[in-house]
């Protein structure tokens, strides 16, 4: 992976950028022996290190806007990072860039059960959301499996999801509002504890903008009250096809299941070596369905799904008779990464999203090129909504096998983009998919992206190198070609 | 001279598009037309009319997509989705007849440049959350997309989210892929009678933060309600608040039970079936209820403004509001949206508006009133500062000559 080469000119100014930094951050908030940046050197795509020019950790708004004023005005780069659990190296520091961590915006500031929102500092995490509210019998919806350490400021970054968004949404379907440091260290805010806005709809756009539109400080999020039960089916098929069939099924019996997970044959030896979930070791494909509502509501599509289930082929069928048994059905899917992680030194963690129909074809293509490459593959996925997470073994000790690993990795996503999905449902393009951008969108397209990247950051100071294979120049991106104008369309009617 | 141009192929907008860019000429953008009073009047010598960009391209019930062409009728969608027992789940508002026009008209593409939502918004969101990908030509006369036809995609920055209520200020949408959604097996209406609008609130924040997934919570003080064709709601001689859950048959007669329950020391119950139901949401949806309107195109003369606040303000923002000549409100969203309707005056009440939304937090549009007045006063929230400059470079980023709709949101923009 290309990095754009650092800048010699601030590096040789690091003492300076030090000190600057020192008068807007006292004590330990600003981060320089080599020893302690060592900690931010990577997030979650593990194959990827560098230490950052420095790490700086603001507590206030104001601190963050301080340090992105003098940044704008000295041409120093930012990468602003939440707890780096990112999968796609968004936060991967840059040599010659400020890593503007946001670790100390860990308070939640107020909560309102009547308007069902919670305001928080960015730095809280998914799950402190949720644990702020979960005595009163409410919850934050969203719900990555890394939960208990990513920060709602990456989950907005990143537009994440977990395995409830078939039913309740992305990220982006539950935040109300932000307030977001620009890079010329303006302070602004987008939507609040009401719906929609006057204007653009900067709140859409800033989520899912991957630390390059802004520094996100503070967020309002909706809650929801915790259904009043939930149940899940596990089941267990022949084929990947007939699997794929029942998922099919279900969604075209206009049944939407709070949770719809797939695993297939190598996933479920792993998550059950692991876990002991009592997972059935003879099937091809295992899929974990949820219900949740009240119970009758839950009673009744249970009773649809296991129909469903049996017309489509399942050989093993299993329902939670109670709270701890649903768990334990969850258990296995939850620790899937880890249990990967056992069996392979190293494993690449891929996210394309395709239409449900292929999801057996799709399957079938990645086995094929798992033979060619010679590398295993476990993959669990979000069936209901199409979202594929083939994780790839690899053992990055062997010369060449990570740059191996990666090409199959393409190979999928890109054979995702030819079925007529999209390189990535919820991890992020960042350094990661960034030379893959090509397959999916035009010059144009990536320009049309770059030029709302313009408006907020003119320079490129934020977050660079990441998502986008070449940024051009916003001077460049602004010039237009204009043709000589006189009606050139004889075709077109007209009235 | 002025012309209406009619493209008939995506390829015929891009070179309308182009011409318009070269010769600095502005461009109205519609689809059939049915907002043309909804936001500023656009100053445009020539039109831009995408009626020939009509017709469902792709539509996979199992896959709970359609994509159309940007002028694709909403009626169209509709029964389409209707055969296949699905929806679009953010209830688009028919705004038909509340702007003077007609019913049934309106395109796919208007509702999402629009950002319409209906009563459902509060649950399964607006058309923003909806709208999955597009292709387009931006005012600098070039093609692009973005999105995809999957749910799940973050691949690069969401501009299907920019590009949902724009209003056409940035780009021409030609094609528009959206979620569709399995329509809902039953639906019933919980009525409670009688409540005043602050306690209609808390009511309503009571259910909302119930487990029973109401999809819709309006407030009819008792004027709105008696305009209403649902026999119930107008002879209840009150003010009725109505909550609505859907979903299978037994689990919606289980939570209308259980709303009951919850809601009992509240006021009088009354319960909503099938039509019903349908009907007074229908009514909800598309500001059919404002006392004085009648039903009446153009509403004879009245303004009406949309307010979005957070929903316990609801009723203290409309408080504020007594004192504009003519004043009637009734509120969806739990208490979040506030449906104003007033006499006509030519600065259209604006200050008091702005005044009561600021204390609240939220943002007002003004709907409805004449031409001259929407120009004047601002239809949308006024911004300042950073947010203002930003949304100049956006819209100077997509369309640099200022020729998709110029002026329709903000003054020379
Ligand atoms: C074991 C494991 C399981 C995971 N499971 C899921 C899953 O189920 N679903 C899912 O969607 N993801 C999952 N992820 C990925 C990851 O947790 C999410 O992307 C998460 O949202 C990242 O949050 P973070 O705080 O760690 O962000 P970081 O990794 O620190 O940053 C991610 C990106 O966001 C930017 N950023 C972070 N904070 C801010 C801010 N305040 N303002 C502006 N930009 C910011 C960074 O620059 C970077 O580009 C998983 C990761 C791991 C390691």
């Amino acid at each position: 992976m290309k990095m754009p080469k650092p800048d010699a000119g601030v590096i040789a100014r690091r003492a300076e950028i030090i000190k600057a930094m020192q008068a807007i951050v006292s004590g330990e908030g600003v981060i320089t022996e080599d020893e302690e940046l060592r900690a931010y050197d990577h997030d979650g795509l593990m194959a990827y290190k560098g230490l950052p020019l420095v790490v700086v950790l603001p507590e206030t708004t104001e601190q963050v806007s301080a340090i992105l004023e003098y940044c704008a005005g000295n041409e120093v780069k930012i990468v602003p990072r939440g707890a780096g659990t990112g999968l796609s190296g968004g936060a991967l520091p840059l040599a010659d860039a400020i890593t503007l961590g946001l670790g100390k915006f860990n308070k939640i500031l107020e909560i309102d059960f009547d308007n069902r929102t919670v305001v928080a500092q960015s730095g809280v995490t998914n799950l402190g959301l949720t644990q702020a509210v979960e005595d009163e019998g409410f919850y934050y919806a969203p719900d990555p499996s890394s939960q208990i350490a990513c920060s709602i400021g990456g989950n907005i970054a990143e537009n994440s999801g977990g395995v409830h968004s078939l039913k309740y949404g992305l990220t982006t379907n539950n935040v109300l509002g932000i307030e977001m440091v620009l890079m010329s260290g303006e302070i602004v805010r987008f939507g609040g504890k009401y719906l929609d806005s006057g204007g653009y709809d900067l709140l859409g756009v800033a989520t899912g903008s991957e630390g390059l539109l802004g520094v996100i400080t503070e967020v309002t999020v909706r809650i929801l009250r915790k259904p009043e039960t939930a149940r899940a089916l596990l089941i267990g098929f022949p084929t990947n096809e007939t699997a794929a069939d029942c998922v099919a099924a279900i969604i075209g019996a206009g049944i939407i299941p709070g949770g719809m997970e797939m695993m297939d044959k190598p996933a479920i030896h792993a998550t059950e070596d692991f876990v002991h979930a009592g997972y059935p070791l003879d099937v091809q494909a295992l899929l974990i369905v949820e219900l949740d509502g009240p119970e009758v509501e839950v009673d009744h599509l249970i009773e649809r799904v296991d129909a469903i289930a049996r017309q489509t082929g399942a050989t093993y069928l299993r329902i939670s008779q109670s709270e701890e048994e649903r768990e334990v059905f969850w258990s296995g899917r939850k620790n899937a990464f880890p249990a990967v992680g056992r069996i392979s030194p190293d494993y690449l963690c891929m996210d394309g999203t395709i239409p449900r129909h292929k999801l057996a074809e799709v399957l079938n293509r990645i086995e094929e090129l798992s033979r060619q490459y010679g590398l295993r593959v476990a993959n669990v996925f979000h069936a209901g909504d199409g979202n594929l997470h083939p994780l790839i073994l690899f053992d990055a000790n062997e010369p060449g096998e990570l740059k191996k690993a990666e090409n199959f990795g393409a190979d999928i996503l890109r054979y995702c983009v030819e079925v007529g999905g999209v390189l990535t449902g919820e991890h992020g393009v960042g350094i990661e998919k960034r030379d893959l951008m090509g397959v999916m969108f035009t010059e144009d397209d990536l320009k049309h992206q770059q030029r709302l990247k313009c408006a907020f950051d003119p320079a490129h100071l934020l977050n660079p190198g990441k998502v986008y294979p070449t940024l051009h120049r916003c001077a460049e991106l602004g010039r237009m070609f204009v043709h000589e104008g006189k009606l050139p369309f004889p075709d077109i009617p007209r009235f | 001279m002025s012309e209406t141009l009619k493209p008939e192929t995506a390829e015929q907008v891009l070179d309308a598009v182009k011409w318009a860019a070269a010769s600095e000429s502005p461009l109205a953008v519609r689809g059939q037309g049915s907002k043309d009073a909804f936001g500023r009047a656009v100053e445009a010598d020539h039109t831009l009319d995408l009626s020939g960009l009509s017709g469902i391209c792709c539509y996979e019930p199992n896959e709970l997509f359609m994509t159309a062409g940007a002028a694709t009728t909403l009626a169209e969608i509709e029964a389409a989705l209707r055969q296949n027992n699905q929806q679009m789940a953010f209830e688009p508002a028919d705004l038909g007849v509340l702007l003077g026009g007609e019913e049934e008209a309106g395109t796919i593409g208007g509702a999402i440049a629009c950002n319409l939502a209906g009563p459902r918004r509060i649950k399964a969101g607006a058309a923003r959350d909806h709208f999955l990908g597009f292709n387009a030509v931006s005012g600098r006369g070039e093609t692009f997309k973005s999105g995809g036809t999957v749910v799940k995609n973050v691949t690069g920055f969401d501009l299907s989210k920019l590009i949902a209520g724009s209003f056409g200020t940035l780009a021409v949408m030609t094609e528009v892929t959206f979620k569709v959604l399995p329509a809902p097996e039953k639906t019933r209406t919980v009525l409670v009678l009688g409540l005043s609008d602050q306690d209609a609130m808390k009511a309503m924040a009571k259910a909302l933060g119930s487990s029973h997934e109401v999809s819709g919570a309006a407030h009819l003080p008792e004027a709105a309600a008696k305009v209403s064709k649902v026999s119930h709601v107008a002879g209840a001689g009150r003010s009725v608040t109505a909550i609505r859950v859907e979903g299978p048959g037994p689990s919606v007669e289980h939570r209308c039970r259980a709303l009951t329950a919850l809601l009992r020391e509240s006021g009088g119950i009354e319960e909503l079936h099938s039509e019903n139901s349908a009907l007074l949401w229908r009514e909800i949806c598309d500001v059919r209820l404002l006392d004085g309107d009648g039903g009446n195109e153009g509403g004879g003369g009245r303004q009406v403004w949309r307010l979005s606040v957070s929903p316990m303000n609801g009723a203290g923002v409309a408080a504020k509001l007594t004192g504009l000549s003519g004043a009637s409100v009734f509120y969806d969203w739990g208490g979040g949206l506030i449906w104003l309707a007033m006499d006509a005056e030519p600065d259209a009440g604006h200050e008091k508006v702005r005044q009561a939304v600021k204390f609240a937090g939220g943002h007002a549009t003004l709907v409805r009133a004449g031409a001259d007045v929407r120009n004047r006063v601002p239809v949308f929230e006024p911004q300042t500062g950073a947010l203002r400059e930003l949304t100049a470079r956006i819209k100077e980023g997509f369309d640099p000559k200022g020729i998709l709709n110029p002026g329709r949101m903000v003054e020379g923009v």
